[in-house]
């Protein structure tokens, strides 16, 4: 078969028969995965409340005001009985920007636990605020905010920083630090 | 060129990160530990076979003029398709590799073989193309992501071998450069010798 001339209507015919096929399949593939992209968000969510709180029936999710923005809560309940409070919170001070954390507290305020959603904080260095590479994470467990500075020890609070990752530590204060007062401001009005 | 020729020229003598030094922004920015360099060349592997092979099959078809919009728009939407498929069936690979998936997009060694090769020879060699120059992007990924995973964080694929931190900067971008330089002069020192005999 000769090669396609390049003239003004086979050029543009060409990209149009093309970017429509691209299009249409792109829009076949996104329906297909669609579904099980937002399974499987919506279960790394369920998972991470799952570690952050003891155990519950079920949740409710409401929105709290937090400097201007708002925060995820899920509100974890066992029939009447609140069980504690799950919060969706972040910080985009990492050395790498925006983190997600999950952060649960029980009913007194007092830290359950936590668990990180998202981050790019470097390999070896940041990423041990995973609680899989480090214990960074576990001083945070049955800590109250009121008695436990959410800083690290070089500003003066008592969180032991990442050894070679303070800012990547710090960014973890801060995003904790974001649903303790969010939460806090929520209950007490 | 034999079809043996075509297939295996990928992984040392035209090695397309190593000896045509192509791509450097994924294979510096995502070598940092060996899983990462591995589901970055099988990611990008893909979208070379299947970039490569339906240029082949239009290749007549595309006026010379708007070739290279053509190609742009056909290796983009099999790197949509990549993202989308990882982000629904393996999210895990999909949060490590997160940004650099649609940076395949502008990975030159793509649309560097679809205008070089691709868009010059049939459907058969321009697959076998494909599958070599990715298992070399592979290899020269997976190779330099475990160096620097060993050195840096004294692990291979995760599991620890030694214990401590390592040496940190080659987990960061200088220690990337570091890495591929010397790997870089050792496939030469190879690709020297093998070409004597």
């Amino acid at each position: 078969m000769a090669k396609t001339e390049s003239t003004f209507l086979s050029m543009s015919l060409t990209l149009l028969v093309i970017s429509l096929v691209a299009s249409a399949s792109l829009g076949f593939i996104y329906n297909v995965t669609k579904e099980p992209i937002e399974k499987s968000k919506a279960e790394k969510v369920k998972a991470a409340i799952k570690v952050v709180l003891p155990d519950f029936k079920e949740t409710i999710v409401v929105k709290i005001p937090s400097d201007g923005d708002s925060l995820t809560c899920y509100i974890a309940v066992n029939g009447t009985d609140t069980i504690g409070y799950a919060i969706e919170t972040y910080t985009d001070t990492g050395f790498s920007g925006h983190i997600d954390l999950m952060v649960g507290f029980l009913k007194d305020g007092k830290i359950y636990n936590t668990a990180v959603l998202k981050h790019a904080e470097t390999p070896g260095l940041g990423d041990k605020m995973d609680v899989k590479k480090s214990d960074f994470a576990l001083q945070f467990k049955d800590k109250d905010a009121t008695t436990f500075k959410l800083k690290v020890k070089k500003d003066g609070g008592d969180v032991q920083a990442i050894t070679a990752a303070t800012i990547s530590s710090r960014a973890f204060c801060d995003a904790v630090e974001r649903a303790d007062k969010a939460l806090k401001n929520f209950i007490h009005k | 060129m034999s079809k043996l020729n075509i297939l295996t020229r990928g992984l040392l003598k035209e090695n397309p990160a190593l000896i045509l030094v192509l791509g450097m922004c994924p294979t510096l920015g995502v070598s940092t530990s060996a899983i990462n360099g591995l589901g970055m060349g099988l990611a990008a592997t893909f979208v070379l076979i299947m970039s490569n092979v339906v240029v082949a099959l239009v290749k007549n078809l595309i006026p010379d003029k708007v070739r290279i919009p053509a190609f742009i728009v056909i290796i983009a939407s099999f790197v949509t398709i990549v993202e989308l498929v990882l982000q629904a069936y393996i999210p895990a690979l999909y949060e490590q590799l997160g940004l650099f998936i649609p940076l395949i997009v502008v990975n030159c060694i793509i649309l560097g073989r679809a205008e070089a090769f691709a868009s010059k020879n049939g459907v058969l060699d321009s697959a076998l193309d494909g599958v070599g120059m990715g298992l070399g992007f592979t290899l020269a990924l997976t190779v330099l992501g475990t160096i620097r995973e060993i050195l840096g964080s004294g692990a291979v694929f995760g599991i620890n071998i030694y214990e401590g931190d390592g040496i940190l900067v080659f987990v960061l971008a200088p220690g990337a450069f570091l890495a591929l330089a010397y790997l870089i002069a050792i496939v030469n020192i190879i690709n020297k010798k093998m070409v004597k005999k």
